[in-house]
């Protein structure tokens, strides 16, 4: 009934293909597809955030892209960020600040604010919770989170 | 959950879209963004027989100024309308509205024309495509139709598209330089579905008299709500308190709540009110300001 379709992207800079039923979501790709367990699945409903990546350019939720849509596409997940053992300035901001606790949103968190402070560089915490607002955390009461993405955008900017 | 089986097409070309829903009848569904399809099959609420992708689908994705209307895209992403300048400087309510629908991420993805072929009763698209008296261009087996806002809307997550129609885009009368608009909203969260949504545009004449309104409400009817009554109400005279108690004492009639687990009809109604002075008040100074 559903005929399987041979697809191909690029993620964190490596290639996958496989062939996949259409049903199969970019999210569930990524993580039992490609091994890549650090997008996580919260909701599949489009509304927690745990499985926000990049694709092209834009943040998505992997819950709600089929992996046959995303044939030929540019993708970066939570594992793309660090490089090697060293993480990244946002990474870093979020282990010095108790960014996380049981670290269950910390990816959705990491892509929505990797796409947030390349296009607002210097933002307010306002506007950091606003464009935190589609990533639910059950842990930190969100604080520290704000202050996380507010330091890493002050060290990024030095 | 997780989608249940389901067959696979992507169209190239809007002609393409159609000839594959008529092969494959009303089983068949177009996939915009999926922002709302998706989570629909994640929990086998939608089980369409075959998804036909109209994501590179790329002569539906723009925002151009046409002859005194704003044109958009079915394709183009919200996210796309809400940052172009093309739009604000037309229809400035857009950008204002666009920040309501959901979040970022979703609006990355989410399309325009699949908020309006959606047509969720509390959705902010669909109030302001209404509001601003706009027009859907669909497009079928037998060419290209265009359908008055008013007339597209026919009920709960129902329009008058065609199962072999495509919705191919939107066109919104630009608004005069120097208008007013606002947006309130009733939500849980940010980014949350409106409990009740209001919005306005209003245009003063060199004489300050009142020369357009414009003014729509979502989620208290299963339709978005052009208020004409509370447009005429404010319209003609010089602006004041008491032409938008006036105005707002008109919407009780002009919509029809229902109850649910959010908020019972009653107090939609009431929010339905006050949302409208709130706008038409903020609309009003802000045109004011301006001109
Ligand atoms: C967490 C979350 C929060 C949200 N909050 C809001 C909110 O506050 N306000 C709001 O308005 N929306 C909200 N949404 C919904 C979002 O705006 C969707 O983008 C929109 O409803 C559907 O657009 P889409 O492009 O994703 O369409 P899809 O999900 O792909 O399609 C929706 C429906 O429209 C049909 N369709 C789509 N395009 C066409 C076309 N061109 N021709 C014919 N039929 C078509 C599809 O077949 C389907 O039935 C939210 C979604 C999520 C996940
Ligand atoms: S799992 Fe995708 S948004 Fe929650
Ligand atoms: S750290 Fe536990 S959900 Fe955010």
């Amino acid at each position: 009934m559903s005929d399987k379709l041979t697809v191909s992207m690029t993620i964190n800079g490596h290639t996958y293909t496989a062939d996949c039923e259409p049903r199969l979501t970019l999210a569930d790709f990524i993580r039992h597809g490609c091994g890549l367990t650090g997008t996580h699945l919260g909701c599949e409903q489009g509304v927690c955030g745990a499985c926000t990546i990049i694709v092209d350019g834009r943040t998505v939720r992997a819950c709600l892209v089929l992996a046959v849509q995303a044939d030929g596409s540019t993708i970066t997940t939570v594992e793309g960020l660090a490089r090697g053992d060293e993480l990244n300035p946002l990474q870093e901001a979020f282990w010095a600040n108790h960014g996380l606790q049981c670290g269950f949103c910390t990816p959705g968190m990491l892509m929505s604010a990797t796409e947030f402070l390349k296009a607002n560089p210097e933002p307010t915490a306002e506007e950091v919770r606003e464009c935190l607002s589609g990533n639910l955390c059950r842990c930190t009461g969100y604080d520290s989170i704000v202050k996380s993405v507010l330091d890493a955008a002050q060290k990024l900017r030095a | 959950m997780k989608p249940p089986p389901v067959k696979y097409a992507r169209a190239g070309d809007v002609q393409e879209a159609i000839a594959l829903l008529t092969e494959h009848g009303s089983d068949a569904k177009v996939l915009a963004g999926g922002q709302s399809l998706i989570p629909l099959m994640n929990f086998r609420l939608a089980r369409p027989s075959i998804l036909i992708d109209i994501n590179r689908v790329r002569e539906l994705d723009y925002v151009r100024e046409d002859n005194g209307t704003l044109a958009i895209g079915a394709m183009t992403r919200q996210r796309d309308v809400e940052t172009s300048s093309v739009a604000a400087a037309s229809v400035p309510l857009l950008p204002e509205v666009l920040r309501h629908v959901g979040h970022i991420t979703n609006r990355n993805r989410g399309t325009v024309g699949g908020s309006l072929a959606h047509a969720d009763p509390a959705a902010e698209l669909p109030a302001l495509v209404t509001g601003l008296g706009g027009e859907l261009v669909v497009q079928g087996p037998n060419g290209v139709r265009t359908i008055p806002a008013e007339d597209f809307f026919m009920s709960t997550f129902t329009t008058a598209l065609e199962p072999d129609e495509v919705l191919i885009g939107v066109r919104l009368p630009r608004l005069p330089g120097g208008t007013g608009v606002a947006v309130e909203e009733l939500a849980r969260r940010h980014g949350d579905f409106a409990i009740v949504a209001a919005m306005a545009a209003v245009h003063l004449a060199p004489d300050r008299s009142v020369d357009l309104v414009r003014l729509a409400v979502s989620g208290v009817d299963s339709v978005p709500v052009r208020l004409h009554a509370a447009e005429d109400a404010l319209t003609g005279g010089r602006p004041s308190a008491e032409a938008i108690e006036a105005a707002a004492a008109t919407v009780a009639d002009a919509i029809h709540p229902a109850d649910d687990v959010h908020a019972p009809a009653s107090y939609r109604r009431d929010m339905a009110q006050l949302l409208v002075k709130r706008v038409a008040k903020a609309a009003l100074e802000r045109s004011e300001t301006k001109s």
